[in-house]
């Protein structure tokens, strides 16, 4: 059996700035994995059924407008909802120091801000991924 | 185990439907008893395989017929095929980044998928993706290719309905991809109308088509559309829907489902051959001497074959 690692990046919300969560989509395919780009404004209902669909191992969330504290747990709140408890959520994108804690606290994995190499995202998401 | 998943996807339950089809795509032997039992649950929804040339507007194309379909009340399976890197064995499946809307209906359900190294434009789990969309109480369900060239043309061992997907300004565009395309289409679509070129882009299209047609009493259609403005969607469907029923009235319907399953086991064969062969313990090693020895020219790479295949199959 060849398991293949499958992430969703999403950019949930107003915010038009896709730069990052392309570069991150790219190097996770370098990476070997398959990743699914669902494009802008999306809400959390919309991640979370595509993730569903997708059967996803992780969801990348890239945010730069503010509203991580809201829409992040958002998505996690739905992930447990619909018992997706297995799937792992990272973020990315400004997200002030000071906000980290709480995000971990709900279940957010990890946030990777800018100039995290993209390495260390790669390898984060293969130690973290349940198999 | 197996009840669950059965029962789930009978129910149409988005979870079960997605981790069957993960389950196919990473070869889990679990999958298998779970696909013999749907397979006698399956047989009622109208495949339409989507192909077309790249940036041809396949995706958005996809969403504007579905979004129709809804309309009609119809249940939605979507598989969007997109290439894997032979290289790095990763994939970015952007397709849905067109159909986004859609994901906010339940009775669409749309699934992303890579080539994993098969060519013809398809991936081997397609066939059993399509039997559990089927047996989920699917409709329709759209199939869309990677973009093609000339050699993807598996689509139409596999769907009821094919439609072939042109743009115009493309030069001598259809040219290029007489030899295989251009024989497999139920209905030709021009997308992207509203670019200069259309009537020469339809002109070719219609001289290619009488030369190569094989003389039917049916004509094959060609369907003007603008898909981001939603015109000639209407047309379009409503081809799809006389099609199928052309298909039915002239017993061709089944014919096609006949060829599609013999496709399919065929496939399955051949897949199952191969893991016999490549899953044999040893062979790795085996492979390697042999090639040290082809390299020194003390075998040949036919003899070296031979010697392995008679090993495997007793």
């Amino acid at each position: 059996m060849e398991k293949k690692i499958r992430v969703l990046v999403a950019k949930p919300g107003l915010d038009g700035h896709d730069r990052g969560a392309k570069v991150v989509a790219r190097a996770l395919r370098d990476a070997g994995m398959e990743v699914i780009y669902s494009g802008l404004h999306q809400t959390a209902e919309q991640i979370v059924r595509t993730a569903i669909q997708e059967d996803v191992d992780v969801i990348g969330l890239s945010l730069l407008s503010g509203a991580h504290m809201t829409l992040f747990l958002d998505v996690i709140k739905l992930l447990k909802k619909h018992k997706m408890n297995n799937v792992i959520v990272v973020g990315g994108g400004i997200i002030p120091e000071e906000d980290v804690p709480r995000l971990k606290k709900e279940g957010v994995a990890e946030i990777f801000g800018p100039g995290t190499p993209t390495d260390e995202i790669v390898d984060f998401i293969k130690k973290n991924v349940k198999q | 185990m197996t009840n669950n998943f059965v029962n789930g996807v009978l129910k149409g339950d988005p979870l079960s439907i997605a981790r069957v089809i993960t389950m196919i795509e990473n070869n889990h032997e679990k999958a298998i008893p779970i696909i013999k039992t749907l397979h006698r649950h399956t047989g009622k929804a109208h495949i339409i395989g989507i192909t077309g040339v790249m940036g041809s507007g396949k995706s958005s194309l996809i969403y504007e017929l579905a979004k129709k379909y809804r309309e009609k009340n119809k249940k939605i399976g979507i598989i969007a095929i997109d290439p894997t890197s032979p290289f790095s064995g990763g994939a970015l499946l952007g397709d849905r980044i067109r159909m986004m809307n859609l994901a906010d209906d339940e009775n669409v359900f749309i699934r992303s998928m890579g080539t994993r190294g098969m060519l013809g434009g398809l991936t081997s789990a397609v066939y059993d993706t399509i039997n559990i969309l089927d047996a989920a109480g699917k409709d329709i369900i759209m199939v869309e290719t990677v973009g093609v060239g000339q050699a993807e043309v598996d689509i139409v061992k596999i769907a009821d309905t094919t439609l072939v997907v042109l743009v115009p300004g493309l030069g001598d565009s259809i040219q290029t991809i007489k030899a295989g395309i251009m024989e497999i289409g139920d209905i030709f679509v021009v997308n992207k109308a509203d670019r200069p070129g259309v009537e020469q882009t339809i002109a070719e299209l219609k001289t290619m088509l009488d030369l190569t047609r094989i003389v039917t009493e049916r004509e094959t259609p060609i369907i003007t559309t603008i898909a981001r403005e939603r015109k000639g969607i209407d047309e379009l469907i409503n081809e799809i829907e006389k099609h199928k029923k052309y298909l039915k009235k002239n017993n061709m319907f089944e014919e096609k489902r006949r060829k599609r399953y013999e496709t399919e086991l065929v496939e399955i064969i051949k897949r199952k051959l191969t893991s016999l062969i490549f899953d044999e313990t040893n062979l790795k090693e085996k492979i390697q001497s042999l090639t040290d020895q082809i390299l020194k020219k003390e075998i040949d790479p036919h003899t070296a074959a031979e010697e392995i295949l008679t090993r495997v199959i007793k």
